[in-house]
């Protein structure tokens, strides 16, 4: 799992630079982030709950049954939508409220 | 590129800014004027093992149970080897922890009397995804505690026989910081990345356990000769095929069983349901032609479906994505499972610094708490915080009435030259990654790995044993042109010395009673006389020297009296 950045949508303001726990992303020469390490990256997702622009693809590597599908996050208050994209471009979300507990 | 030194000085340095740096810290804040440095490898607000969130906590003494049964668990799930002082004292604390997380922010379910909703005879329901913001953000209202986020810390100093502070480099900047501390407390965490892992291509990591946790802690307290505990048991998680997300959601949300191709439930066969059983069973059935084992879900009801899907957005979100992508959720499809590779982790199993019944360990100066210390198995995250606030109180003792030691300027000079040589020269044959890719086959083939079933004897880990001092020797060659190669470095050197420790370790304890976790196909008969003692190690002068110590009794204050 991995992650890759839009940069049409990334405006560098580099709040997922700071946050991710392996430091993988880095600023490229245009003032972008990019994502450096790839390979490194274990899919927990902090710079994408991090971008305010949807600019941060997350998805799961092809070795492990990925299949082109991606999420991204949008945050509203309490709320923490998560929006799939399926390589169609049909897309389906999960919204949750940050002021539940799990059921499980 | 050349590093230069600068001087920070503190009270109490910790070491690593997850789970249990971040509740030391505030422990000393709310109970001292003391100046404490947290260094931090990324950024407190989302690293180490809760960068994701979590979504249980699992270690809770509910309604109708007591410290003294949750000692009974750990001790029966390790067959007997925990120190009992250490168990204890963090089960004294659990619900104590739970109620200040939750004061902090941290959302748990509670039903209409108040009370929280239990999952199980030890957990709790939460809404964990927000758990490390939670903590950051505690941390960062108290003026005596200075965060420094993005440093690399690399070895101790040690003088005259204490541990007097630490040396880390930035990753932003060229400067190698020399940190001099009236004590150390190490929360570094534990060990991932030593053996290969179930995909190892691209998708090498996954969000259990965290690979940015690189054995650092265990290295530099190898390193500077502190007694270590209990390496051979190493923990090797049953989680969801290829996402390694978990299985103790599902199992224990839904009461899903575990079940092989043909539909039948294996795990009874196998013994008590124990950790390592529920792993060995599923590890015995792919064995005998029987898998691919699952959780049977298939016919859970929408609603179930919908809150797993939730429960593991607010932790591994990957097993949401796979679920939506493929198309088909737990109600109609049951889960396939699988064992990760092994990890050295003293949160889960008993691997770490050989500690006091105060968390300090052989070397003065120096406390451990969480995944670093071990002897105490099943901390999860509350007894993470327990043992976090157990080291701040003992080091804040310590610091009492202590004149803080100037570090030498001819070590750290030497410490210098030694980090800047990585820099300097022409690239060599090989990279870390070579290395890291080197080590985890070697550690793979002839340590127990996933690949041989995780069973290992004698001549395979003198095999073992060569190949990972020949890679260590090799890595003193390696070259970075940038600080994050530097510390690519320093993580793959990190692991070298871990694996090390750890086959010594495994070559150490001649009996089998923990399967897959440690198995030593040399030695399958249970023999008490050898089994009810730790294998503890010092390095000294490049070798793992084995010394075996008494079981600790839960009554018991263990102190270092030989150290």
């Amino acid at each position: 799992m991995s992650i890759m950045i839009d940069s049409q949508k990334c405006v560098g303001c580099g709040k997922c630079r700071q946050v991710c726990p392996g430091s993988l992303l880095y600023v490229d020469s245009r003032g972008k982030t990019e994502m450096k390490y790839p390979k490194e990256c274990w899919g927990c997702t902090s710079c994408v709950k991090e971008c305010n622009f949807n600019a941060i693809k997350y998805y799961l590597g092809a070795d492990m049954g990925g299949k082109g599908s991606f999420l991204y996050t949008k945050q509203e208050g309490q709320l923490l939508h998560w929006i799939i994209v399926a390589p169609d471009g049909s897309e389906k979300q999960i919204t949750i409220d940050k002021s539940q507990a799990n059921a499980y | 590129m050349n590093l230069k030194t600068k001087n920070l000085k503190t009270d109490i340095l910790i070491i690593g800014g997850g789970t249990a740096g971040c509740f030391a810290a505030l422990k000393i804040a709310e109970n001292s004027e003391a100046k404490v440095i947290i260094a931090e490898k990324a950024n407190v607000r989302r690293s180490g093992c809760l960068a994701a969130g979590v979504n249980a906590l699992n270690a809770y003494i509910v309604k109708g149970q007591t410290p003294e049964t949750y000692l009974t668990y750990v001790r029966n799930d390790a067959e007997g080897v925990i120190r009992e002082d250490l168990v204890y004292t963090i089960a004294q604390r659990l619900n104590d922890v739970t109620k200040k997380v939750e004061e902090l922010g941290l959302v748990i379910l509670k039903d209409e009397a108040g009370e929280y909703v239990s999952r199980g005879n030890r957990n709790i329901k939460i809404n964990g995804e927000n758990i490390k913001p939670i903590l950051a953000d505690a941390v960062a209202k108290h003026p005596n505690v200075t965060v420094i986020n993005r440093i690399n810390i690399i070895d101790y100093i040690v003088q005259e026989g204490k541990i007097v502070g630490a040396y880390g480099f930035s990753l932003d900047t060229a400067v190698l910081y020399v940190i001099s501390a009236k004590a150390v407390i190490c929360t570094t965490g534990g060990a991932a990345g030593l053996y290969k892992s179930n995909n190892p291509g691209f998708s090498k990591h996954k969000m259990w356990y965290s690979p940015f946790n690189t054995g650092a802690g265990y290295a530099m307290g190898i390193r500077a000769g502190a007694e270590m505990t209990t390496f051979e048991m190493r923990f090797i998680a049953l989680r969801c095929k290829d996402t390694i997300a978990p299985t103790g959601t599902i199992a224990q949300g839904v009461g899903a069983q575990q079940i092989n191709s043909s539909g039948e439930e294996y795990e009874k066969k196998y013994g008590a349901p124990k950790t390592s059983v529920r792993m060995y069973s599923t590890v015995m059935e792919n064995r005998s032609g029987k898998g691919p084992c699952y959780l049977k879900t298939v016919g859970i009801t929408e609603e179930q479906e919908g809150d797993l899907y939730k429960a593991y957005l607010n932790m591994a979100p990957a097993q949401t994505l796979r679920w939506l992508e493929n198309g088909k959720g737990p109600a109609s499809d049951n889960v396939e499972i699988e064992g990760t590779e092994p990890y050295i982790v003293g949160g889960h199993t008993g691997s770490g610094y050989w500690v006091d019944t105060n968390r300090a360990t052989t070397i003065r100066g120096l406390y451990a708490a969480g995944d670093v210390a071990g002897g105490s198995p099943q901390k999860y995250v509350t007894g993470c915080f327990a043992e976090g606030e157990i080291a701040a109180v003992s080091a804040l003792r310590y610091i009492q009435g202590i004149i803080p030691t100037v570090p030498s300027m001819q070590e750290a000079e030497e410490k210098l030259r030694s980090v800047n040589q990585y820099l300097q020269g022409a690239p060599g044959l090989y990279t870390a990654e070579d290395i890291e890719e080197a080590m985890q086959k070697v550690m793979d083939d002839y340590a127990g790995g996933i690949s041989t079933g995780y069973a290992f004897n004698s001549r395979k880990l003198q095999v073992a044993r060569e190949r990972i001092r020949e890679l260590l020797r090799i890595s003193y060659q390696l070259k970075a042109t940038d600080l994050h190669q530097l510390m690519f470095i320093y993580e793959v050197v990190d692991r070298l010395y871990v694996c090390e420790t750890l086959i010594g370790h495994l070559e150490a304890r001649q009996e089998t009673r923990w399967p897959s976790f440690q198995e030593n196909a040399d030695y399958p008969a249970k023999d008490d006389e050898k089994w009810l003692k730790f294998v503890n190690s010092r390095y000294v002068n490049g070798k793992v020297n084995i010394v075996l110590r008494d079981l600790v009794k839960k009554d018991d204050i263990y102190e270092h009296n030989d150290r």
